[in-house]
């Protein structure tokens, strides 16, 4: 047991803590810097799902009926994973044309229609304040437990004045009118709220996680050993069981699950956190995996703490609803129980803070400013500054909401479980199911459709549902239950037309949805929608297929800016409205505002922005108020859309042309480069050539020279220099040839004499031409050839000029008088490869990948330069690339080289057939 | 005394015939056959004017000159380039570097001879 004091310190404590977190939100929201713009945050907020329902709740179903509790949480796994698609669609449409609530989404649907957002939030509220009675009650109820000791009933304080519960709610309502109705803002985002909401989303998970932890590992030696106690007692098996026992009831299941699906997506505070506070359409894609996630977490010792509760207490002796706090009481560990209670106060005030800014945004849009519109004092032709008076509605709506909620607890709270009070708002929040869908989906749907549907669904959700409730906390006289209204039996509201074998919920849930889609989807058929909800339908549907300056706008008439502007002003405030107008002129490009053209696009971007302070219903009265407007009919609708269409289609032609002059642009500069590149490598040839070539005739021309201006040059003076002159000019002329027939074979118009080949001969003929050389440079030459050789066809002379130049250069660079150079010959079924192995002084690795570029002679020691041209080896490649074959440098600077080529023999073959009667130019 | 010439190409042949020409000129010849061994030269041997080859291993004619023109002790030293390409642009880079004259091969010898006395400032 715990003092009162302290339960109620620690409790506004915390309050006081959300008030730092939401106050902080709001201030770097005003700086510029939201914390909320994260993924995360987003997931988070959608926790609010999580109410003191599945705080307390789940644990006492579980303990009740085990598995059961399962479905609420499996339909918003589902639903996130299957219908985020549903959900992405809500956020576009409510972003872009500034819808924020359920009921405004609907009524704006279908034409603007006031009456149907009235219908809309009346559902609402009659659905919602038994959900909030719930949470009051789960606090009021925890308290109790924390402040009695332990087993016995909590002492119900008769006075009024003196029950927490009541000073609860009004604390509640204070935050809530702070953080949720502080400034009007046309997009209706609160920060700090939001901010606060996910704080309280990871408080309630890490306190009831930590419960299940105490349970499971501290009061029981694991989650193992608890679970093997819970089979021994046969009470405690069934509920482990999906069957229990019986036949497994798959419509109940399935009825639940469904029910959850649809309660995620269409609760108000889901909407307002999911689809109004959303910051970035893209953390969608990680709420839907997250959000589920944290329902796992959040579920995963539901079953542990009831069935430790029911074991450790055993069954009846105490409320299932909070073991989560007397399990933790009975062990002594009063700071965990405490810690617990504060969790399961994050889960009740972040749901009843959220509805409440939710469903109060509805009471004044949509139920109260139409009535008040109507007045003479705050009608159209009047003027003044209505966002105080707004504001003043939202405040009062979430007062008298959360007194509602307060008194509902008072009278009926104590006849039912926590979990049937949260089925019954879940069961009438489904109702809006039809309309939304059908409406983002179906361009058929109309408004008395959707008028019908709910209604139907609606009287459906009272009379099987509702009524009986009400009935058995003995608030009405059950008759009608057991004998039916007026003693018809097939009038009996939980087993409708004779309909029986279902749980009541279940079978309120067919009768109601069915009862609402068959009307929705009848009427909308039997009736063609008007120009107005032809158009919205086109709005909503086709979302994704417009950008926003190509979206038609369904209005025409004759405006001013000087009658919309004071209008705007009156609801957004002046200050807000200027802004608002002259940020459209800058977007229009226009000088001023009094520039502003008063089209019907002006008149649209108005009504939007009052959409968002007002709902979409009375800003479309405001707005038709101080316009003149000419009706729309349904040929005016398809004549405006064909137009857009048009446009659309002229934009998307324009767009298509750009992007196919932007590819020809890159395709020719891409071409440019390639002739630019190829250009710098002709010059870069050219300029080699020119200085080999320059090269010998320096010498040539010098040494001439030399002679010439001198007469008496002594004869070996001048022998010497006839010799230079020579080699230089060999070398030169050697030079021009090879220059040719580099270029005549890159250009493919070499020719290639083909016959067929013998290898072995061939090689054996190159060294007898280079024996002479051999001899001359003291290098000895050894062949190691293979004894019988395939044939190959080649060019012989070709080849013999590969040979030779590999030959040469391993003259050239083994060493005077001790060279040593192996030629050796490998035949193997692919094709013919041949090796020439020197000693000298081989090739650094930084060269190897050079030698067979034009123009790169290596060096080896001592400066000497073998006198080649540097076109030896890239011709010889070139050869051999011609037939299929590769060439290769194996050497290590100090080891030699071994230049070898491959010639393939089925390369060759290909070649025989392409090219023995075609011998290329 | 007669003034000293450093002469440095990679071309053997090249170098036989301006050893020769310098010689009949009556300067003292110095001989490098790479741009290191000409740098090392300069240094040591402080030539009053070198003929310098740009295409050359080891350190390019361009790299001699840079070097050349960045210390202090040989900074003076002249610089006549010799280079087989011929394009614009090497010889703006030449100059560029701090050569004090450019000249393409082939040359004529007596154009040479001309260039080399007008530089170390001895009369025709």
């Amino acid at each position: 047991m715990l003092s009162a004091t302290l339960v109620i310190g620690v409790s506004f404590a915390y309050l006081l803590l959300l008030f730092a977190v939401a106050y902080f939100g709001d201030w770097r929201a005003a700086q510029g810097r939201s914390i909320i713009a994260s993924p995360w945050v987003y997931a988070l907020s959608m926790a609010v799902y999580c109410t003191a329902w599945t705080y307390f709740g789940s644990v006492g179903r579980a303990a009740s009926s085990g598995v059961w509790f399962l479905p609420i949480y499996l339909g918003p796994m589902l639903a996130m994973t299957l219908a985020w698609m549903v959900v992405r669609k809500m956020i576009r449409i409510a972003k872009t044309y500034r819808i924020t609530s359920i009921a405004d989404f609907i009524a704006s649907r279908y034409g603007k229609s006031p009456t149907l957002a009235g219908l809309v939030t009346l559902i609402t509220v009659v659905g919602i304040v038994p959900y909030i009675a719930l949470q009051l009650k789960a606090i009021a109820s925890g308290y109790a437990v924390l402040t009695s000791p332990l087993g016995q009933p909590a002492v119900q304080s008769a006075d009024w004045w003196s029950d927490s519960t009541l000073y609860v709610a009004l604390a509640l309502a204070g935050f809530t009118m702070v953080f949720g109705a502080r400034h009007l803002d046309s997009t209706e985002r609160h920060e700090g709220m939001v901010a606060a909401i996910a704080f309280e989303s990871v408080v309630k998970l890490v306190a009831f996680m930590a419960v299940g932890l105490f349970v499971s590992f501290g009061l029981f030696a694991s989650p193992v050993a608890l679970f093997e106690q819970a089979y021994a007692v046969d009470a405690l098996r069934k509920l482990l069981q999906f069957g229990q026992g019986q036949p497994f009831a798959y419509a109940q299941w399935l009825g639940l699950t469904l029910l959850a699906m649809l309660s995620v997506i269409f609760l108000p505070r889901q909407f307002q956190v999911m689809v109004v506070e959303n910051v970035d359409e893209q953390h969608l894609r990680r709420a839907v995996w997250a959000f589920p996630l944290y329902l796992l977490l959040i579920n995963l010792f539901v079953l542990p703490i009831a069935m430790g509760g029911l074991l450790y207490f055993g069954p009846g002796a105490m409320d299932p609803e909070t073991f989560i706090l007397s399990l933790p009481l009975s062990q002594g560990y009063n700071a965990l129980a405490l810690f617990a209670f504060v969790g399961g106060l994050s889960a009740a005030t972040g749901m009843v803070i959220v509805e409440a800014i939710a469903v109060s945004t509805m009471v004044c849009n949509d139920l109260v400013m139409p009535l008040l519109l109507r007045m003479r004092r705050f009608g159209a032709r009047a003027s003044g500054d209505l966002t105080g008076l707004l504001l003043g509605i939202r405040r009062l709506a979430i007062l008298i909401i959360l007194l509602l909620g307060y008194l509902y607890f008072h009278l009926a709270g104590e006849a039912y479980a926590l979990v049937s009070i949260g089925l019954i708002s879940f069961a009438a929040v489904a109702q809006f199911a039809p309309a939304m869908l059908g409406g983002m989906y179906w361009k058929g749907g109309t408004r008395h459709g959707a008028l019908t549907g709910l209604l139907l669904g609606f009287a459906f959700w009272v009379y099987t549902l509702m009524l009986p409730s009400l009935a058995k906390s003995g608030w009405l006289d059950d008759g009608f239950l057991h004998h039916g209204l007026w003693g018809v039996v097939w009038l009996k509201p939980e087993a409708f037309l004779g309909l029986t074998g279902l749980d009541n919920l279940t079978h309120s849930l067919f009768w109601s949805l069915l009862a609402n889609v068959g009307g929705y989807v009848g009427v909308s058929l039997w009736r063609a929608p008007s120009a107005r909800e032809t158009s919205q339908a086109l709005l909503f549907v086709d979302v994704f297929n417009r950008k926003a300056g190509a979206r038609p706008v369904f209005w025409q008439g004759r405006a001013k800016v000087s009658a919309l502007l004071p209008l705007a002003g009156r609801f957004l405030g002046a200050e807000q409205a200027q802004r608002l107008f002259a940020e459209y002129a800058r977007r229009e490009g226009v000088a001023s505002i009094e520039h502003i053209p008063a089209d019907a696009r002006l008149v649209q971007f108005v009504e939007t922005q009052l959409t968002g302070a007002i709902g979409s219903a009375s800003a479309r009265v405001m707005v038709a108020s101080v316009v003149e407007e000419e009706p729309l009919d349904l040929d005016d609708v398809m004549r405006i859309l064909d137009e857009a269409s048009q446009l659309r289609a002229y934009s998307h032609e324009l767009e298509e042309k750009s992007q196919s002059l932007e590819r020809a642009t890159t395709e020719l500069r891409e071409a440019n480069e390639k002739l630019k590149s190829l250009d710098r490598l002709k010059d870069d040839f050219m300029s080699s050539v020119t200085h080999e070539l320059r090269t010998p005739l320096t010498s040539i021309r010098a040494l001439s020279e030399l002679m010439r201006d001198d007469d008496h040059m002594d004869l070996a003076q001048r022998q010497q220099f006839l010799g230079i002159i020579v080699v230089e000019a060999e070398r030169l002329s050697r030079l021009v040839n090879q220059v040719l027939d580099m270029a005549k074979i890159e250009a493919g118009h070499a020719e290639w004499h083909n016959a067929v080949v013998d290898m072995r001969e061939l090689l054996e003929q190159a060294s007898a031409t280079m024996r002479e050389t051999y001899r001359e440079r003291g290098v000895a030459l050894q062949l190691q050839l293979s004894t019988a050789v395939q044939p190959l066809w080649a060019d012989a002379d070709r080849i013999t000029q590969v040979v030779l130049n590999l030959l040469s250069n391993a003259a050239k660079y083994a060493p005077r008088g001790s060279g040593q150079v192996h030629l050796s010959l490998k035949d193997s079924t692919d094709g013919i490869a041949v090796e020439v192995q020197d000693n000298g002084p081989g090739i650094s690795q930084e060269q190897q990948s050079m030698v067979f570029e034009k123009f790169r002679q290596v060096s080896g020691d001592d400066h000497y330069r073998p006198g080649g041209t540097g076109l030896g080896l890239p011709i010889s490649r070139q050869i051999v690339e011609h037939f299929g074959g590769h060439m290769w440098l194996h050497s290590s600077p100090g080891q030699g080289a071994v230049f070898g080529f491959f010639l393939p023999r089925q390369g060759v073959d290909a070649e025989r057939t392409a090219s023995t009667d075609q011998p290329l130019i | 005394m007669s003034q000293k010439v450093l002469i440095a190409d990679d071309e053997p042949n090249i170098l036989i015939s301006l050893e020769f020409l310098m010689k009949r000129e009556g300067y003292e010849v110095v001989v490098a056959r790479d741009g290191q061994e000409a740098v090392n030269a300069i240094f040591k041997e402080r030539p009053a004017l070198v003929l310098l080859d740009v295409m050359m291993p080891i350190k390019t004619g361009f790299d001699v000159c840079h070097e050349v023109r960045a210390h202090e002790a040989v900074r003076d030293t002249l610089i006549l380039m010799l280079t087989a390409k011929g394009r614009d642009t090497d010889v703006a880079k030449g100059l560029a570097l701090g050569a004090n004259a450019y000249m393409t091969k082939p040359f004529s010898t007596k154009e040479l001879v001309q260039k080399v006395r007008e530089m170390l400032g001895t009369s025709a």
